[in-house]
C-alpha cells in the first residue's frame, strides 16, 4: 500500500469493511441450519437454498427481472444513439434542453416516477401489463445509456469521418464502418449499465408491477416487508454472488472505475 | 567538494532502468543542463533531488550531507515542474505568494516581491488571473516567477520554457541566463533543446537511455563529441567509418579515398570518426577529394549540400555570403583538416 | 451526414424526444392534477379541482413533521458520506494501483447489488435478533439490544451505507483531474502535508464534494426501500407517506400532492446548489 500512513490504512480497512459487512452477513446467515435467523456456527448447510425451490415464486421473478433488463435496456440503448449523435454532433436550436430532458429521470425521485407511471399507465390501460413495466423501465435506465453513448461520440474526432468521405465512402458506408465501431464500447457499456439498473430497480417498480409481472427486487422487497427469515437471507445471497460474478467479468472488460465515472448518478 | 554531488544515482520501475548509476558533480553557482531525447530520465533525476523519486540505488549529496532522508519540502529548492503544476484554484499572484507565505514573510514585504517577480517575468498586467485563463507560455512563467521569488539556492528547471513559441522562448533564455547570474542560484536545467542546452549551460549532461554519455562545455561537446549519440544530437555532422594505417610518415586517417594526417590520440585498426559539415571546405583546383552534389537546399542563413564524394555521402553547409555555391550535378572538390575530425568508439558511425 | 445540418439533429433525437414526451412529461403533468382532485372513502377518485389536499398537507403538523424527518435525515446522511468518503477517496487516490483496482472493486460493488439485498444485510447485523445485537447480548456487554430497527439512526447509517459510493466517486473524479506534480510544487514551496492537503488539494477537490453532496441528498431524501425496511410503518419519509397513500390508503390525490412536493423541493433545492457551484467555481474550473 503505497504512500498511505497506517492511519490511512486502517481508516480504509474500517470502510471497505463497512461497505462488505452487510453483504458479508447475509451471505453467512443463508447458510445456517437452524429455522431461525442465526449464523452458522453449527456447521454450514444448504437447506435454505433447496427451500428456495419451494417458493417459484421467486424464480418465477428472477426470469422476470432478466427479460425485462435485457428487453428495457436493449430499447434505452436504440434510443439513445441517435439521441447521443444528435447531442454531440450538432449545435441546434433546443440542444440543451433535450439534453436535460433525456437526464432528467435521474433527477426526479423513483416515488414520484412511479407514481406518475402508475396514474398514467391506469388511464390508457396499460395498468399491471409487461408493456407498461418495459415502459417506464426503458425512461429510467435511458440516463444511463446515453451518458456512455455520449461520452463515446464526444470522443469521435470529426475528422476521422471526414477523412473516410474524402475518400469515397458515402455517410451511411461512414456510418457503418467508422462511426459505430468507435462508439460501440461506449454503447456495450452503457447497455450493461442499463441492464443492471433496471434488474436492481424496485422504487418505482413496486406502483407499476402486478402480482403477475413482479420482478425479483419487488418481490424481495414485499416478502422483507412480511418477515425476515434465512429464506430471504439465501434469496439475496444468490443475488449477491451473482453480482459479483458480472462485476468480476465488467471489470475484466472495461474497468469498473471507467464505467462508474463516466456514469455516476447526477 | 562540490556543492551538488549525484553518487550512483539509480532509478528502477519495474524492469525498467530510467536511470542508470549516474554520477555528476555541481560547483556552486553553477549552471548545468541535462540534454537528452524524452524518456531518457532528465525528469526523473531531477525528481530524484528534488525529493519526490525515490532513487532505487545511489544517494543525492548537498555540501557533503546525504539528502536521502530529508524531506522535500525541508530541501528549499525551487522548482519549475514539466507540467507547470500551478494551483488552479489560486491567481497568479496568490501562486507566486504561496512559498512566501511557507516561509511567515510579512504580507507587505511579500506582496512587493510577488510584485516584483511577476514583473521580471513579464506578467504585471496579470496577477489577478487564474491559470486556465492564461496562455501556456504566461502559466510557464508564473511558475518560473513561483520558484525564483522563494531565492532559492538551486534551481530545478524541468523544460521550463518548452511551451513558449520562439522568439518569446529566445527572450526567456537571455531573461534566465541574467536571473541565474544575478541570484547566483546554482541551476539544474532539463531540456532536450540543444540549442537551449548549449546557449545557457556552463556544461551539458549529455542523456541517452538513463546513461550519461557525455559531460562538457557546451563547445567542448560539440567539437568533440565523446560519441556519435552526442555527435547527432548536438547538430548536424557526418559519421564515417575509416581506418588508421601505420605508415613510415606516421599514422593516416583513411576514409575511401581520403587520407589525412591522423588526429592525435589515435590508434590503429578500424574508426569511426565525426566531422561538422561546415568544417568541409570547398578545395580550389583539383585539390583534395572529389565529389559530385546531389541536392542543395537553401536554408536563409546557410545552403546545405548533399555531396557523394570518395570518403562516402557527406552533409556540407555553405554560408549565404555571396560567394558562388555549386549547383546540383556539379562536380567539387573538398578539403578537411585534421584537427575538425572527432574520434568515436570503432562501429559508432552507421 | 452534413447534407441536411438543419433536419438531421431533429430526426435523430425526434424519437427519443416524443418517447419522453409521451412518457415522462405527460405523466408527471397528470400527477401534478391528480394532487388537485378530490377523493372520498367511498367515491373514490372525483375529478373536480380543489386545494384540498395541498391545505391538508399544510393543515396536518403529521405531514410537516415527515417531510423534515426526510430532510434531517438526507442531511445527516450527506454530512456523514462527506466525512467518510472524502478521506476515503484521497487514500484511494493514493493506492497502489493494483490495491487500487481491489479496493474499487469493494466500494463500488455494492452500487451494482440490489438495494433490498444491502437494507437486509443491516437488518441482519443490526436487528433485535441480529448478529450484532446477539453477539453484544451474549458477551454481557449489553442489557437489551441496541435499538437500530425502527429509528432514525439504523436509517442513516443504512443509507449512509448506500450512497457513500456515490460521493467517493464524485470526490475520486475531481482528484484525478488533480495534476499529481500539484502536490509535489507545494512540497517544495516549504508546505508541510496538513497544509498541503488543506490549502492545496481540499479547494481543489471541493466541487467534486459538492456535487456529490448534491448527489447524496438528491437520492438520500427520495430513497425508498431502505427507509421503509429499517424504519418500518411507524418511522415515515416523503417516499414511505406517499407510497403508503397510494397503495394503502388508496388516497391517489394525497399521495400524489405528497410526490409532487417531494419533487419540486428536490428540483428546486438540485438546480438551485448546481448552479451556486457552477457560478462559484466557473473561473476556476472550466
Ligand atoms: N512513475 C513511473 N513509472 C514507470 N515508469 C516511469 C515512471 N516515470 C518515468 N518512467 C519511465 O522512465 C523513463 C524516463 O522518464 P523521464 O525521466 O520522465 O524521461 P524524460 O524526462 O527524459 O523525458 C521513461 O521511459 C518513462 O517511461
Ligand atoms: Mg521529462
Amino acid at each position: 500500500m503505497s504512500r498511505n500512513g497506517s492511519l490511512a490504512t486502517a481508516f480504509h480497512l474500517l470502510f471497505v469493511t463497512f461497505m462488505l459487512a452487510p453483504l458479508a452477513i447475509v451471505c453467512a446467515v443463508a447458510f445456517t441450519p437452524e429455522g431461525y435467523l442465526s449464523l452458522p456456527t453449527n456447521g454450514f448447510s444448504l437447506r435454505w437454498f433447496r427451500q428456495i425451490l419451494a417458493y417459484p415464486e421467486f424464480l418465477r421473478a428472477f426470469w422476470a427481472s432478466l427479460w425485462l433488463a435485457a428487453l428495457s435496456s436493449t430499447i434505452a440503448i436504440a434510443l439513445s444513439v441517435p439521441a447521443a449523435l444528435a447531442i454531440a454532433r450538432y449545435r441546434f436550436p433546443g440542444r440543451e434542453a433535450l439534453t436535460a430532458l433525456f437526464l432528467s429521470p435521474l433527477m426526479v425521485p423513483h416515488v414520484v416516477l412511479g407514481i406518475a407511471f402508475l396514474r398514467f399507465f391506469t388511464q390508457v390501460g396499460l395498468a399491471g401489463t409487461f408493456t407498461g413495466l418495459v415502459l417506464s423501465h426503458v425512461i429510467v435506465v435511458i440516463p444511463f445509456a446515453l451518458r456512455l453513448v455520449l461520452a463515446a461520440s464526444y470522443g469521435i474526432d470529426a475528422r476521422i469521418e471526414h477523412a473516410a468521405v474524402s475518400l469515397g465512402a458515402s455517410p451511411m458506408t461512414v456510418f457503418r464502418r467508422v462511426t459505430i465501431p468507435l462508439i460501440l464500447p461506449g454503447v456495450v457499456s452503457g447497455w450493461m449499465l442499463a441492464f443492471i439498473n433496471s434488474f436492481d430497480e424496485v422504487t418505482m417498480t413496486v406502483f407499476v408491477a402486478s402480482p403477475a409481472t413482479v420482478t425479483l427486487p419487488v418481490r424481495m422487497f414485499l416478502y422483507i416487508q412480511d418477515n425476515i427469515d434465512p429464506l430471504i437471507a439465501s434469496v439475496s445471497a444468490c443475488l449477491i454472488a451473482l453480482t459479483a460474478v458480472m462485476l468480476l467479468v465488467l471489470d475484466r472488460i472495461f474497468g469498473l472505475d471507467r464505467l462508474f465515472v463516466g456514469a455516476g448518478k447526477g | 567538494m562540490p556543492y551538488i554531488a549525484l553518487e550512483r544515482l539509480t532509478k528502477r520501475y519495474g524492469d525498467h532502468l530510467a536511470v542508470d548509476a549516474l554520477d555528476l558533480a555541481v560547483e556552486k553557482g553553477e549552471f548545468i543542463s541535462l540534454l537528452g531525447p524524452s524518456g531518457c530520465g532528465k525528469t526523473t533525476t531531477l525528481q530524484m533531488i528534488a525529493g519526490f523519486v525515490e532513487p532505487t540505488g545511489g544517494r543525492v549529496m548537498l555540501d557533503g550531507v546525504d539528502l536521502g532522508a530529508m524531506k522535500p519540502n525541508r530541501r528549499g529548492l525551487g522548482i519549475v515542474f514539466q507540467s507547470y503544476a500551478l494551483f488552479p484554484h489560486m491567481t497568479a499572484a496568490e501562486n507566486v505568494a504561496f512559498g512566501l507565505e511557507m516561509r511567515d514573510v510579512p504580507r507587505a514585504e511579500r506582496e512587493k516581491r510577488v510584485a516584483e517577480t511577476l514583473a521580471l517575468v513579464g506578467l504585471s498586467g496579470f496577477a489577478d488571473r487564474y491559470p486556465k485563463r492564461m496562455s501556456g507560455g504566461q502559466q510557464q512563467r508564473v511558475a518560473l516567477a513561483r520558484a525564483l521569488v522563494i531565492k532559492p539556492a538551486i534551481l530545478l528547471l524541468d523544460e521550463p520554457l518548452s511551451n513558449l513559441d520562439a522568439k518569446l522562448r529566445e527572450e526567456m533564455q537571455i531573461e534566465l541566463r541574467s536571473i541565474q547570474r544575478i541570484s547566483g542560484a546554482t541551476t539544474i536545467l532539463v531540456t532536450h533543446d540543444q540549442a537551449e542546452a548549449m546557449a545557457l549551460s556552463d556544461r551539458i549532461v549529455l542523456m541517452n537511455k538513463g546513461r550519461v554519455e557525455q559531460i562538457a562545455r557546451p563547445d567542448e561537446a560539440y567539437a568533440r563529441p565523446a560519441s556519435a549519440f552526442v555527435a547527432n544530437f548536438l547538430g548536424k555532422t557526418n559519421l564515417l567509418n575509416g581506418a588508421i594505417e601505420s605508415t613510415p610518415q606516421g599514422p593516416v586517417l583513411v576514409v575511401g579515398g581520403l587520407r589525412l594526417p591522423a588526429p592525435a590520440g589515435a590508434g590503429s585498426g578500424p574508426q569511426s570518426v565525426a566531422v561538422r559539415p561546415e568544417r568541409i571546405a570547398f578545395a580550389s583546383g583539383t585539390a583534395g577529394v572529389s565529389g559530385r552534389v546531389t541536392m542543395r537546399v537553401f536554408q536563409g542563413l546557410h545552403w546545405l549540400l548533399q555531396v557523394d564524394s570518395e570518403a562516402g555521402p557527406l552533409t556540407l553547409v555553405r554560408p549565404n555570403d555571396g560567394s558562388p555555391v555549386p549547383a546540383e550535378g556539379e562536380t567539387v572538390a573538398l578539403t578537411f583538416s585534421t584537427q575538425d575530425f572527432a574520434l568515436l568508439p570503432a562501429g559508432d558511425a552507421p | 451526414m452534413s447534407e441536411r445540418p438543419k433536419a438531421a439533429p431533429y430526426l435523430l433525437a425526434g424519437p427519443t424526444a416524443l418517447v419522453f414526451l409521451g412518457l415522462v412529461l405527460i405523466p408527471l403533468a397528470m400527477t401534478v392534477l391528480l394532487s388537485f382532485y378530490d377523493w372520498g372513502q367511498y367515491k373514490g377518485i372525483v375529478p373536480e379541482w380543489t386545494l384540498k389536499n395541498w391545505r391538508e398537507m399544510v393543515a396536518d403538523d403529521y405531514f410537516a413533521s415527515v417531510f423534515l424527518r426526510t430532510f434531517r435525515i438526507a442531511i445527516l446522511v450527506t454530512l456523514a458520506c462527506v466525512a467518510i468518503g472524502v478521506p476515503e477517496a484521497y487514500i484511494l487516490n493514493r493506492l497502489s494501483p493494483g490495491w487500487r483496482s481491489v479496493s474499487l472493486l469493494a466500494i463500488l460493488g455494492p452500487l451494482l447489488v440490489s438495494v433490498v439485498a444491502r437494507t437486509l444485510g443491516w437488518a441482519l447485523l443490526f436487528g433485535s435478533t441480529g448478529v450484532v445485537n446477539q453477539g453484544l447480548m451474549k458477551l454481557g456487554l449489553i442489557a437489551a439490544p441496541l435499538p437500530f430497527m425502527f429509528t432514525e439512526t439504523g436509517v442513516i447509517v443504512t443509507l449512509t451505507h448506500v450512497l457513500a459510493p456515490f460521493m467517493v466517486l464524485a470526490v475520486w473524479a475531481a482528484l484525478q483531474r488533480l495534476d499529481p506534480q500539484v502536490e509535489n510544487a507545494a512540497g517544495s514551496l516549504g508546505a508541510s502535508a496538513f497544509t498541503t492537503w488543506r490549502r492545496v488539494i481540499l479547494p481543489q477537490i471541493v466541487p467534486g464534494v459538492l456535487s456529490g453532496s448534491v448527489i447524496v441528498f438528491a437520492l438520500a431524501a427520495s430513497a425508498f426501500a431502505s427507509p421503509a425496511i429499517i424504519g418500518g410503518r411507524r418511522l415515515k419519509v416523503a417516499a414511505t407517506l406517499a407510497y403508503d397513500e397510494f397503495l394503502n390508503t388508496l388516497n391517489w390525490p394525497l399521495g400524489a400532492a405528497v410526490a409532487t412536493l417531494l419533487l419540486v423541493a428536490l428540483v428546486a433545492i438540485i438546480v438551485g446548489s448546481n448552479r451556486l457551484i457552477e457560478r462559484r467555481y466557473a473561473q476556476v474550473f472550466e
